[in-house]
């Protein structure tokens, strides 16, 4: 049996995070009542007319930017036409040949995979290329009952982005990567939440699969009805089995396989045909003459120092000034809030290494964090607290462990480290003098064990530390008591 | 008193003198209407109890205070029916919000009052594609208006109205204007606000006014025009005040006959009135020079192309969903549809609506709309060439005089014909006016020709200039339908 090629093309939808809708001042929103955030442009009524929302051109401009895509001087409005009841006016406004944003690509980051692929990363750093960005509105909502459909037209109008990727995605697992790679990054550009769960980002998944060896694509199969990022992976299972079924000739039913849009059912675990090639619509497509065309060079000087620096910079950077390894730098990046607040820490503890303060955050606060649940947004503990604290414990003011102790109870109850260290007594003793007193006496009383440094017991070193510590009720700075003992006993 | 008979300036004159009140015009006007409109049929549905009240707090000392404006049913007005002479909106759909236009109107305290009848969708030039009632030519009851603002016309011509708003996509407010004897005037594209006309070409619809003064033509233009935020295709050009150099004359105004224009299959009645046209201009001291529009030929399928295309995408919210006509007949989607829209939409849309998705499909769109595109761009070329020579053309505003009822509206191409003189302004964005120029007797019946005046781009002073002043030294915009 030969090996199969499992090939994919992604088409996003991702909506914009705007104040109001593409075309009208209605406010973008969720979950009011059912057409209430209406008005006559978004719901099609005669005479109504279109305005652009800039706000969507420039958030769209701005993934361009984040993306490397091209934007070209000139960018339009098509009509798209077809009848359904949830669009008001039975043509979408979309765009055509002159998308908001060319090319690009989608850098596939470590962290945006799936948990358990995370260790087996078949193509590290790739980036996938795109084919192009375009702005549109959505449409609105149907609601299926038994005998009839109810339509709430809320949505319709929201500036919606379509980013179309080239077919370079080898796996249900990088395509996982993608979509959570491309969330983050729109995340970080402040352009749109794009949260699967909530319909904020919504794809059609083209797929196809040909034998090893064979040079040119599958039937391109496009399947719809994905609603989260667990189903994609069923969806792209089922249908890469049900794909390679038919290639094979074992597929119960299904003989060959037809250029065709599939639907798939998360409850069945199945794609079931919507339509083929031969049933595609006509959209008819003709320039919207209600728009007028977008000079986007303004625009682009505009979201430039917009463009935030993205996970992958973020990376590289922390790896270079700080230090951090590739893992560490990956998990701070990995959201926008953790990272600012890890730098935000690392400028509070000016004598602490960035290597310190991302394991203080890593095993220590996001442990907490996670235990409950929680994320960094829910975090109460400010960042510049967290570096105050390691600031402490690195100039040797307390110990490591009373270090976790203190920020036990500021991740608790609040409060400033250097106030909690003085409230439990912790303050460290780093006076030589007081030290050397303390070892002097233990050394006095302890003449086995100085010999047994002096015979090169290199262990019963601690024996003298942990005295000391004991002596000055755990105050006395470990590391110094250690050197005084070596220079007293050894000379 | 028969203050229906007046033009907006003596009516605004004697409001401002005190001699009579703005509810006195809407009464006298509500009596006309009551009157005439049954043999006229202009008016499909009049709020006489909301004009009243309109004009009982009218602020009379604004430019158009408590003036009663005529608006055609495709133009939304708050609160009243807009069917576009469809029985798809007939009964099913009350405008929610006031169009651009209306809300300046209002502003310059004129009162909307009565909708006036059209072809459906604006789609005709007999306003017998109405399917909501026959409308009369006020000059011959036998007659047709002209269209598709034929309501507009006659109930100005046949004054049933002070003044009207109507719409022009390929010579909507002329044609019907010429055939009624009153002034009809296309402003440039982007002059007027389209928010709240009711889209039939997108690209080519613009209203104007149908009045029956060249000055009142300016007067109502000036509170029609300007940047509206919610029309992306208005243009931020300021706005003159129109009525201010219309009487500066037209000494040494150039004007261009476009040899094209001159051609058979026009009317006798009106190729003479046109002629004599053309001697008075050069009496008033016009130069009149020869100029060539060599794309005319192509207007007319060129805009039979670009106007269904836009109108398929542009009436495909008519669906029975949300508003208007739903079928009866049970069935799934598709048929819901289908069911709905046939029995909606009357003949000339639904092959408006089959001739523009066909050009737009896949296979088509190359040879029919691309490449009417290109033609428009020539058409509009022909013309800036032109404006280089002259300062407006003239021409026949249509080939004839009225069609008698059913003469030509069984044959569409006829139909589409009407237009050809007009069809170019729109095609090209240019500002366009008619004026009474004549008449032709046809059985015993005068029967109003109209002269048309193309402008240059955002021009309209110049055109109106020229038409008042021929207006003012000819006869013809005196004489009265008898009806």
């Amino acid at each position: 049996m030969p090996k199969y090629i499992v090939t994919i093309g992604l088409e996003v939808h991702a909506q914009l995070n705007t104040k109001s809708k593409m075309f009208c001042t209605c406010a973008v929103g969720y979950g009011g009542e059912p057409n209430t955030q209406t008005c006559p442009v978004c719901l099609g009524l005669p005479g109504a007319l279109p305005v652009l929302n800039l706000g969507a051109i420039e958030k769209t401009v701005l993934t361009g930017l984040m993306l490397n895509c091209r934007t070209p001087e000139i960018s339009k409005w098509d009509r798209k036409n077809y009848f359904y009841p949830d669009m008001p006016k039975n043509y979408q406004t979309t765009q055509m040949d002159l998308p908001l944003c060319l090319g690009g690509g989608v850098p596939l980051y470590d962290f945006a995979y799936p948990k358990d692929a995370q260790k087996s990363i078949a193509n590290p750093g790739k980036v996938v290329n795109l084919t192009r960005i375009h702005l549109e509105e959505d449409v609105g909502k149907s609601t299926h009952h038994d005998k009839f459909t109810t339509l709430d037209f809320n949505r319709a109008g929201t500036p919606l982005m379509e980013i179309v990727s080239e077919p370079e995605l080898d796996s249900a697992e990088e395509v996982v990567a993608y979509l959570n790679s491309l969330r983050q990054i729109l995340i970080y550009g402040g352009v749109g939440d794009a949260d699967m769960e909530k319909g904020q980002m919504r794809a059609d998944v083209n797929i196809s699969v040909r034998p090893e060896g064979q040079k040119e694509l599958g039937t391109k199969i496009e399947l719809k009805n994905i609603n989260s990022m667990s189903a994609i992976r069923r969806a792209i299972k089922a249908e890469t089995e049900r794909q390679i079924d038919v290639l094979e000739g074992r597929h119960p039913t299904d003989r060959v396989l037809i250029q065709s849009t599939r639907r798939w059912d998360d409850d069945l675990g199945e794609t079931t045909l919507m339509r083929s090639k031969e049933d595609a619509h006509d959209y008819r497509y003709f320039p919207c003459p209600d728009l007028i065309p977008v000079q986007t060079a303004p625009i682009i000087e505009r979201m430039k120092p917009l463009r935030p620096e993205l996970p992958h910079e973020k990376c590289a950077r922390f790896e270079a000034d700080f230090g951090l390894t590739p893992y560490d730098a990956n998990v701070l990046a990995s959201e926008q809030a953790l990272a600012s607040y890890f730098e935000q820490a690392v400028s509070a503890a000016p004598h602490v290494t960035g290597k310190k303060l991302a394991n203080w955050i890593i095993n220590e606060l996001l442990g907490r964090l996670n235990e409950a649940g929680h994320g960094i947004a829910d975090c109460t503990l400010p960042a510049g607290s967290l570096g105050e604290l390691v600031e402490l414990v690195e100039t040797g003011k307390i110990s490591n462990n009373q270090g976790k102790e203190v920020f036990a109870e500021m991740y608790t109850n609040g409060g400033k480290a250097a106030d909690i260290v003085k409230a439990k007594g912790f303050e460290q003793v780093s006076d030589t003098g007081a030290l050397e007193a303390i070892v002097d006496q233990i050394i006095a009383g302890a003449a086995e064990k100085v010999a047994e440094v002096k015979g090169g017991n290199e262990k019963a070193l601690n024996w003298f530390t942990g005295q000391a510590m004991k002596l000055s009720g755990g105050k006395a700075n470990p590391k110094l008591v250690t050197e005084i003992v070596r220079k007293k006993v050894l000379g | 008193m028969n203050l229906a008979n007046e033009s907006i300036t003596s009516l605004r004159q004697r409001l401002v003198a005190k001699e009579i009140t703005p509810t006195d015009i809407v009464t006298d006007l509500a009596k006309a209407i009551e009157a005439r409109n049954p043999a006229l049929g202009s008016y499909l549905s009049i709020d006489v109890e909301a004009a009243l009240k309109e004009a009982s707090t009218a602020d009379v000392s604004q430019p158009l205070g408590g003036i009663p404006i005529a608006i055609k049913d495709n133009i939304n007005v708050t609160g009243q029916p807009c069917t576009c002479g469809s029985k798809f909106l007939q009964g099913t759909y009350t405008a929610p919000y006031d169009a651009t236009s209306i809300v300046q109107l209002r502003a310059a305290g004129a009162v909307p009052m009565g909708r006036l009848n059209m072809d459906e969708f604006a789609m005709g030039s007999t306003t017998e594609n109405s399917a909501l009632g026959v409308t009369r030519n006020p000059w011959d009851l036998e007659r047709v208006p002209g269209g598709s603002s034929g309501g507009s016309a006659s109930s100005v011509g046949g004054h049933i109205a002070i003044a009207a708003l109507g719409s022009d996509t390929g010579g909507s407010i002329r044609q019907p204007a010429s055939l009624c004897g009153c002034v009809g005037l296309k402003p440039t594209y982007g002059r007027v606000s389209r928010y709240g006309l009711v889209a039939f070409a997108s690209s080519l619809d613009q209203i104007g006014p149908l009045t029956k003064t060249v000055e009142d033509s300016a007067l109502l233009l000036n509170h029609l025009c300007g940047k509206d935020s919610r029309d992306s295709t208005t243009l931020d050009e300021s706005v003159p005040d129109f009525t201010s150099g219309l009487k500066s004359g037209i000494k040494g105004l150039r004007i261009g006959l476009p040899k094209e224009y001159f051609i058979e299959g026009v009317h006798p009645a009106v190729s003479a009135a046109v002629a004599a046209a053309t001697k008075h201009f050069e009496s008033l001291g016009a130069e009149i020079v020869g100029v060539s529009l060599p794309h005319t030929d192509c207007g007319v399928a060129t805009y039979y192309v670009l106007a269904p295309a836009e109108a398929s995408a542009n009436l495909a919210r008519f669906d029975g969903v949300r508003y208007g006509h739903r079928t009866a007949i049970q069935g799934d989607l598709l048929e819901h549809y289908m069911n709905t829209r046939a029995e909606g939409f009357g003949p000339e849309v639904k092959r408006r609506i089959l001739l523009g998705t066909y050009v737009l499909s896949s296979g088509y769109y190359d040879a029919y709309y691309l490449k009417a595109q290109r033609a428009r761009t020539l058409i509009r070329q022909d013309f800036e060439k032109a404006f280089e020579q002259v300062d407006v053309i003239l021409s026949p505003t249509a080939p004839s005089p009225a069609h008698k009822l059913g003469e030509i509206s069984n044959d569409p191409l006829k139909m589409y014909l009407e237009d050809v003189f007009t069809i170019a302004a729109n095609l090209a964005g240019l500002p366009a006016i008619s004026v009474p120029c004549g008449f032709a007797d046809e059985g015993g019946k005068k029967l109003p020709v109209g002269l048309q005046l193309v402008g240059p781009h955002l021009d309209e002073a110049t055109i109106l200039r020229a038409a008042y002043a021929y207006e003012q030294s000819t006869d013809w915009h005196k004489a009265k339908p008898s009806i």
